[in-house]
């Protein structure tokens, strides 16, 4: 992980505030039409690629009406690419069956469901990430909270999530101060242990003064969370239009009945 | 060694949603009832300290590479198992929100690789029987190490599992298991190096912080979750596994079987076979009616109208999907620049 990388959050929350009609829809839709989304999308067959496209509607949709920058996500998902990629390029190699032609140029299977895995990445990876652009940390934890996930592990991300930026400041500046006093040589051992253990300390150290703060200001030991949004019925057609549309993108193939559409066969 | 959400099947990351979720719940409700009220404000802050220290390398000599501190184990030791594994929990969770790393679908598998084998097997039963009571250096360091690597290995193995299950590589067992094994014995060492060092000065330095962790007498007590959550995970897999199985899955393994490919020499793909075998005999729909054995297969895409996108061997298939994908997805790029036009706020947060 990167230093830049936990910088990066602070931008996700300033798109989570935005204010446009996807962010506006409760956090609860987005987030069961999201994994219905991923769910419909992973159970596709290996080999497919042209039935999988329409289904990039739901996060352009989103991503688009959300009004989030598409280069920000564009890089964020390059980011996260090197693991589906360097697992999945094992597929040309393994499987080299013909299995489709376009003109005379033949397929193999492995490129095809090769093609399919990077495809189902980006959709997938650009969904999810579009849900928490469009909806922010602390309207994603009440939904999840609503939706039966333990308040105990809901504050524990709530908790996460506000306390990252200050530790990694630290962090960061312990760092920076490190790398100017050795003159660029890499940390030894040693000297990581302690940088590292006093971090560690600090933090303790730091969760123990917030404590006491949250103790003066009436911490009973249950912590509370605001729930200002509430499922009206903009959010029931939300979801209700999202499961159908991928359903039957899921039933029938969209794309290649457009496409014959196009090239004027009923094949 | 996060997941992504493109090579695991829904019947398996469902699955693992499942158990996952109940070791949360589980572990949530232990939390409650411990008498440590500051734990909150505690397990936020080291979460968001796993992140900040993985910001900061140190060199492995002779190597030219880095590392830095995993996570679990150190927790385990500072917080106890429950906590240290909602923890771990949450920070693969914000990991999948806010950078991609493992994907919703596959949060459930990352969870449980990387936040039960250390918080539930590794530290209990390897490094707290091999450190017992005394601190002794040589000993906590080996007993670091061997927890990290035990740790890694068993969270290496169940990744190749799990996509192994899933069915989207194709890399067979042997081989994906011969890539991931090595590679992680090598980061489980630096883990557990990194982690020896930096308890070792915790223990120097603040000797009451490893001592305050709860439940180092070992009162795990497993069975009632394990046999409910065997229990879930067997209605939930049977349940997941059978319907993907009559549908995708089915055919795939069918046309694997066709087709006869080169994993066929792994004793692993062998197993798969027989079991293809038997469940393209009991399967529901029998693919669609079109069984693709070669001569058939161009015919195949008249016989089945309603089932869906499968690029049969036949070129007009082919050419129309690839046309009909092409011009979908620039249908939703217009789609999305239209909706992009709309008059509102300006977005921020570009650079």
């Amino acid at each position: 992980m990167k230093v830049s990388d936990s910088f990066d959050i602070g931008e996700m929350d300033d798109l989570g505030r935005l204010d446009t009609p996807v962010h506006r829809l409760d956090a609860r839709a987005k987030a069961v039409a999201t994994l219905v989304f991923i769910g419909v999308v992973m159970s596709f067959p290996r080999y497919a690629i042209s039935s999988l496209t329409p289904f990039i509607l739901y996060p352009v949709a989103l991503v688009s009406l959300g009004r989030i920058p598409m280069r920000y996500l564009a890089r964020k998902i390059l980011i996260a690419a090197p693991f589906a990629l360097l697992i999945g390029v094992f597929n040309p190699l393994l499987d080299r069956e013909p299995v489709t032609a376009i003109g005379s140029v033949a397929i193999s299977g492995g490129w095809l469901s090769f093609g399919s895995i990077m495809f189902r990445f980006l959709l997938t990876v650009g969904a999810a990430l579009a849900l928490v652009a469009c909806t922010g940390m602390n309207r994603l934890g009440a939904a999840l909270e609503r939706l039966g996930v333990p308040r105990v592990f809901v504050v524990q991300l709530l908790f996460l999530h506000r306390y990252l930026f200050v530790v990694s400041d630290q962090a960061a500046k312990m760092k920076r101060s490190a790398v100017m006093r050795s003159s660029g040589r890499p940390l030894r051992l040693s000297v990581y242990a302690s940088m590292i253990g006093h971090l560690l300390i600090r933090s303790m150290d730091r969760a123990e003064r917030v404590y006491r703060a949250m103790v003066a200001r009436g911490f009973d030991g249950e912590v509370r969370i605001l729930r200002p949004s509430s499922f009206g019925w903009p959010d029931t057609l939300f979801v209700a239009a999202c499961i159908l549309f991928f359903v039957s993108a899921r039933v029938w193939n969209l794309a290649d009945g457009f496409g014959r559409l196009l090239t004027g066969g009923v094949l | 060694m996060h997941m992504a959400d493109a090579l695991i099947s829904p019947a398996v990351g469902g699955t693992m949603w499942v158990v996952s979720g109940g070791l949360i719940a589980y572990c949530a409700n232990k939390v409650k009832k411990s008498v440590r009220d500051n734990l909150v404000p505690m397990m936020g802050i080291l979460g968001a300290f796993i992140f900040a220290s993985q910001m900061i390398n140190f060199s492995i000599p002779g190597t030219g590479s880095s590392g830095h501190l995993g996570g679990g184990l150190i927790l385990t030791a500072l917080l106890g198992p429950y906590a240290a594994f909602l923890v771990m929990a949450s920070v693969l969770t914000v990991q999948a929100f806010f950078f991609a790393d493992g994907g919703l679908l596959a949060l459930g598998c990352n969870i449980f690789n990387l936040g039960f084998f250390p918080a539930f097997v590794a530290y209990p039963l390897i490094y707290r029987v091999m450190v017992g009571e005394r601190r002794g250096a040589p000993r906590a360091w080996a007993a670091a190490i061997v927890a990290a690597v035990a740790g890694l290995q068993l969270g290496a193995l169940s990744v190749v599992l799990e996509t192994r299950a899933s069915g989207i590589s194709d890399l067979p067992f042997g081989t994906f298991a011969l890539l991931m094994l090595p590679i992680h014995l090598a980061i489980g060492v630096v883990e557990g190096l990194a982690t020896a060092a930096v308890v070792a000065f915790v223990a120097k330095a603040r000797p009451e912080a490893l001592a305050a962790a709860p439940g180092r007498t070992g009162g795990v007590s497993f069975r009632p979750v394990l046999v409910k959550l065997a229990i879930a995970t067997l209605v939930v897999g049977g349940v997941a596994s059978w319907f993907a199985s009559t549908h995708p899955d089915g055919l795939e393994w069918a046309i694997a079987k066709v087709t006869g490919k080169e994993e066929v020499t792994s004793p692993e793909a062998g197993v798969h076979k027989s079991l293809a075998g038997i469940q393209a005999k009991t399967a529901l729909l029998p693919d669609y009616g079109f069984k693709p054995s070669e001569g058939e297969a161009t015919r195949a895409e008249g016989e089945a109208p309603a089932a869906e996108a499968w690029p049969a061997v036949s070129a007009g298939t082919s050419v129309s999907g690839v046309v009909g994908g092409m011009m979908t997805l620039a249908l939703a790029c217009i789609i999305g620049i239209l909706l992009r036009l709309r008059p509102g706020p300006r977005c921020c947060g570009q650079e």
